[in-house]
């Protein structure tokens, strides 16, 4: 028994897409499987650690918790496009941000909403909903400030075609599903 | 003249991995793939009496016991873990029926229903008579060491389960080809899952493929279970004759797969009145869960590190692994080590305590210095770098003068003292017979083996190690996929081994290929003389003898030493202990790639931040009751302090570049230096994780003892500062 499928259209990495699928699918699905990108990973399922970490309308939400009717008409990016060419990429890769890499796609997302020369203090409060097992989170840090010095430099500037990726004036989906990704760390 | 080693050189899967293009075993996919289910035991003990579909089965594939075709074993060490139960039930989530689909929703949907007959389980391992193994260590007597004791401590240490967490689910894909099967898969050790599908398929091993998918994460959690999935997904691949996909969600893998092994701990121990150890006498107990898998091993790690970086003449360690009916317990970062190592450094702050001493110096008069012998007889080399570890953490973690400082604030500080065998224990590494390869390509060299980077960096420090023996630039070095029907078995990636051992054979491979070589490029010599490989099996370094009976003689190639110094603040309303930073002197022989090394101490040290505080595994009625990340709190940033890493090197003879292993020792030392930390607040904790609720419930230390241990009081006014901010 198919569930009923709906048309919905939304921006994907620059590009209109429109699809046919279950207005509650997630969004982290339609992205990993009708649309192949598989950057975009799932660690819980449950909004708990960020791996599944895209920007809507420029706000970084996890795409788990994202039905998909929600982004309709709406600007979504993954890791894909970045492209492999946001200062954060490449400063991940060289400067110890990534080990395993599960949480690398979703981290650099987080990273790359928290806008410009984050001090550390919003970069630990503003990836607190993003879990990496492997790090320590010492050397996101230092990827993250490395990224910020390389992005002064006028060669990393040109980069007209990675998309935007400063906050806009958010418009999100569904007030639930707006992770609060600063200062999800849990009670207990 | 090193040109890669020791510097830091681009990871190797560094650009794969920010960019997403990498590609982990949920990522892949087939044509007329089927998704697949475990169907599991709702009890921890009993028989199963009757088993029905409650669905309609058209186009599902069933597995249960009987389809298998070779033995209904999870091969690894003792072969009594089936691999779906047949009748008997043992634990919880035990698997015993697999169902695939290609519609996920219709898997999902598939009620299946099972009654059991069930029995009493045993839960409690101090309640278990079913031993998995006893270790017995003796060295000199211990009677004669409490006769020469002045004061006798004695101490229980309890550590709980823990979760691996890796950020990736246990998932395989299995595809029935060429007359076997090929699996592709989140795992640690493709030549452990080979062996598995072998005895469990019965196929020839020619006929079983196992690949290596982009894995995230591992910490040993992905050591022995991938075997059981692997299984799963090929039982339904062969009799489905499809592609199936088997990929765990969080809440299965936290309750299905295993699990660091909960651990009691008794010392004994005399010590002379100026703070000399006379005599250990150690008692372990550890809970292996419903099967054996490795806990003989985990267990006789455990007591081999049982006394610490230590010296004392009479020793006495004594272990048992027991079963109980909870899910197995299996490999985990430290592999039993970090259990024993809890225990005695906190009972060394009791000892300081005791005696009025202050901890560093007491470690300082007994740390293990080069010549000095464990407690198997094995004698320390110059490499034994206990005092030079202590030193630099205590100097620049500001040890004493802070210990003194926040005396009668809300800041604590503790120390740790620890050290790691590093490679495969007692004669492991001879029984393993490890192979590497490299294979001369027309721009350099690809290395062949069946290690597995799992983000500690494996694929960019061999390619350094291979670069500089064989004078080729790093970039010229290719890392082959862990593909068994490509590269040889250069055993398991676990116990700290890859660099240290696998890495060793790479550098004699590379400097053979470089005799060869002469004056020609590679392919010149391609042109020339055809194609090269070069093979490598390992041989124990001169001197080193083990013997498994007596556990007499060199128990590791090499020990790592380190140091921490952890700082914590207590909320006086929550009683929440909160760590504010950490100060670390880990010595590793030779940092074959730096960054990569101090990845693995800051990231091994916050995993232990998470054990010695926040992870807590609720076990209820045998089964995990908190299988969710929403309340399985590991440490997030803000729960994770600055860390001050202070590498140092002093170089294994028999290491590559004279590296040792690193992978586990900086998880070991965590949870002691911060229970010790909270006792120096005055509380006596002597149970991990330190959760608010059993320090709230923990005996307070009467002030005098804790003023004793600390060289003079400080005025509160000093609290609080001298705190740099990173
Ligand atoms: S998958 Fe973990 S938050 Fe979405
Ligand atoms: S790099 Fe492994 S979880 Fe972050």
């Amino acid at each position: 028994m198919k569930r009923a499928q709906r048309p919905i259209a939304f921006t994907l990495n620059g590009k209109r897409v429109s699809l046919r699928v279950h207005p509650m699918t997630r969004l982290l699905d339609v992205l990993r499987e009708e649309c192949g990108l598989t950057g975009t990973k799932e660690g819980c399922g449950e909004g708990e650690c960020g791996a599944c970490t895209v920007l809507v309308d420029g706000q970084a939400v996890n795409s788990c918790l994202v039905p998909v009717a929600q982004v309709a008409g709406a600007k979504v990016v993954t890791i894909e496009g970045l492209k492999g060419r946001h200062p954060l990429q490449r400063a991940f890769a060289e400067h110890g941000g990534a080990q395993c890499g599960i949480c690398t796609p979703g981290m650099i997302m987080a990273a790359a909403a928290l806008g410009p020369r984050p001090t550390l203090g919003q970069v630990r409060t503003g990836l607190a909903g993003n879990i990496c097992r492997c790090t320590g989170y010492e050397g996101i840090y230092r990827a993250i400030k490395k990224a910020e010095s390389r992005s002064k430099k006028p060669e990393a500037r040109r980069q007209e075609t990675a998309p935007t990726i400063a906050p806009s004036k958010a418009r999100t989906p569904n007030p639930e599903s707006r992770i609060p990704k600063a200062g999800t760390q849990r009670a207990r | 003249m090193s040109r890669a080693v020791g510097r830091n050189v681009v990871r190797k899967d560094g650009a794969a991995k920010a960019s997403g293009r990498a590609r982990y075993v949920d990522d892949l996919t087939r044509p007329g793939l089927l998704y697949a289910r475990t169907i599991r035991s709702s009890i921890p003990c009993g028989e199963i009496t009757r088993l029905r579909l409650a669905f309609d089965a058209s186009g599902f594939t069933v597995v249960d016991a009987r389809d298998i075709p070779g033995r209904n074993v999870v091969s690894l060490i003792t072969d009594d873990q089936p691999c779906l139960a047949d009748r008997q039930i043992r634990h919880m989530a035990e698997p015993i029926l697999l169902l695939a689909h290609e519609d996920r929703e219709r898997l999902l949907g598939a009620a299946v229903e099972v009654d059991y007959l069930p029995a009493t389980p045993v839960l409690d391992a101090e309640r278990s008579d079913r031993v998995f193994k006893h270790v017995a260590i003796t060295k000199g007597d211990v009677d004669e060491g409490f006769r020469r004791a002045d004061r006798v401590i004695e101490g229980e240490y309890r550590t709980g389960h823990q979760e691996h967490l890796y950020i990736e689910p246990n998932g395989m894909l299995a595809v029935p080809e060429n007359g076997g099967v090929t699996v592709w898969g989140s795992l640690q050790c493709p030549y452990y899952v080979h062996r598995a599908l072998a005895v469990l398929l019965g196929l020839p091993d020619d006929k079983v493929r196992v690949v290596q998918a982009e894995t995230g994460g591992g910490f040993g959690g992905k050591e022995e279970y991938p075997s059981m999935i692997a299984g799963h997904a090929c039982l339904l691949a062969l009799k489905s004759g499809r592609p199936v996909k088997l990929v765990y969600d969080r809440v299965e893998d936290m309750l299905a797969t295993t699990k660091r092994h909960p651990a009691i701990v008794r010392h004994r121990t005399g010590v002379a009145r100026d703070g000399r150890l006379t005599a250990m006498d150690i008692d372990v107990l550890m809970d292996g869960g419903a099967y054996c898998t490795l806990s003989p091993v985990v267990l006789s790690r455990g007591c081999l590190h049982a006394t610490g970086p230590y010296r004392c003449d009479h020793v006495r360690v004594g272990g048992r692994v027991v079963m109980t009916n909870t899910p197995p317990n299996g490999a985990f970062r430290g592999f039993g080590a970090p259990q024993t190592l809890f225990a005695i450094d906190v009972h060394m702050d009791r000892i300081a305590e005791a005696l009025g001493m202050d901890p560093a110096r007491l470690r300082e008069l007994n740390a293990l210095r080069p010549g000095d012998t464990t407690a198997t007889g094995q004698v320390l080399g110059r490499d034994a770098a206990a005092l030079d570890v202590l030193r630099a953490a205590v100097a620049r973690g500001d040890y004493r003068r802070k210990r003194r400082a926040y005396r009668g604030t809300n800041r604590g500080i503790g120390l740790s003292l620890f050290f790691h065998g590093a490679g495969f224990t007692g004669s492991g590494e001879v029984k393993l017979q490890s192979k590497a390869s490299l294979e001369l390509t027309a721009t350099g060299v690809r290395v062949l083996v069946a290690s597995t980077e799992i983000g500690q960096g494996q694929r960019t420090a061999h390619a350094q190690i291979v670069a500089d023996a064989l004078g080729l630039p790093y970039d010229a070095v290719e890392v082959a996929v862990a593909d068994t029907s490509q590269v040889p078995d250069s055993g398991p990636t676990v116990a700290s081994r890859t660099t240290m051992v696998v890495g060793g054979l790479l550098k004699q491979g590379a400097a053979e290929m470089r005799t060869m070589l002469g004056h020609l490029t590679p392919a010149a010599y391609l042109r020339a003389h055809g194609p090269l490989v070069v093979t490598k099996q390992y041989e124990p370094p001169p001197g080193l003898v083990w013997d498994d009976e007596t556990y007499r003689g060199s128990a590791y190639g090499s020990y790592g030493w380190a140091c921490d110094v952890i700082e914590v603040e207590r909320d006086p309303v929550t009683e929440e202990i909160r760590p504010i930073r950490v100060t670390t002197a880990q010595e590793i022989g030779k940092a074959i790639f730096p960054l990569g090394a101090r990845g693995q101490i800051e990231g091994g040290t916050a995993q232990g931040l998470g054990y010695a505080l926040t992870e807590e595994v609720v076990m209820r009625g045998g089964a995990m009751a908190n299988a969710q990340l929403t309340n399985y709190i590991v440490p997030t940033t803000l729960d994770t302090p600055p860390m001050d890493v202070v590498l140092v090197e002093k170089p294994y003879a028999h290491g590559p570049y004279g590296a040792k292993g690193v992978g586990e020792m900086p998880f070991d030392g965590v949870a002691p230096a911060v229970v010790n930390a909270i006792r120096s607040l005055g509380i006596d904790l002597r149970q991990i994780p330190a959760t608010p609720e059993r320090v709230m419930a923990a005996p307070r230390i009467r002030d005098s003892r804790l003023r004793q241990a600390a060289d003079r009081p400080a005025s509160a006014r000093q609290a609080g500062f001298g705190i740099r901010k990173r």
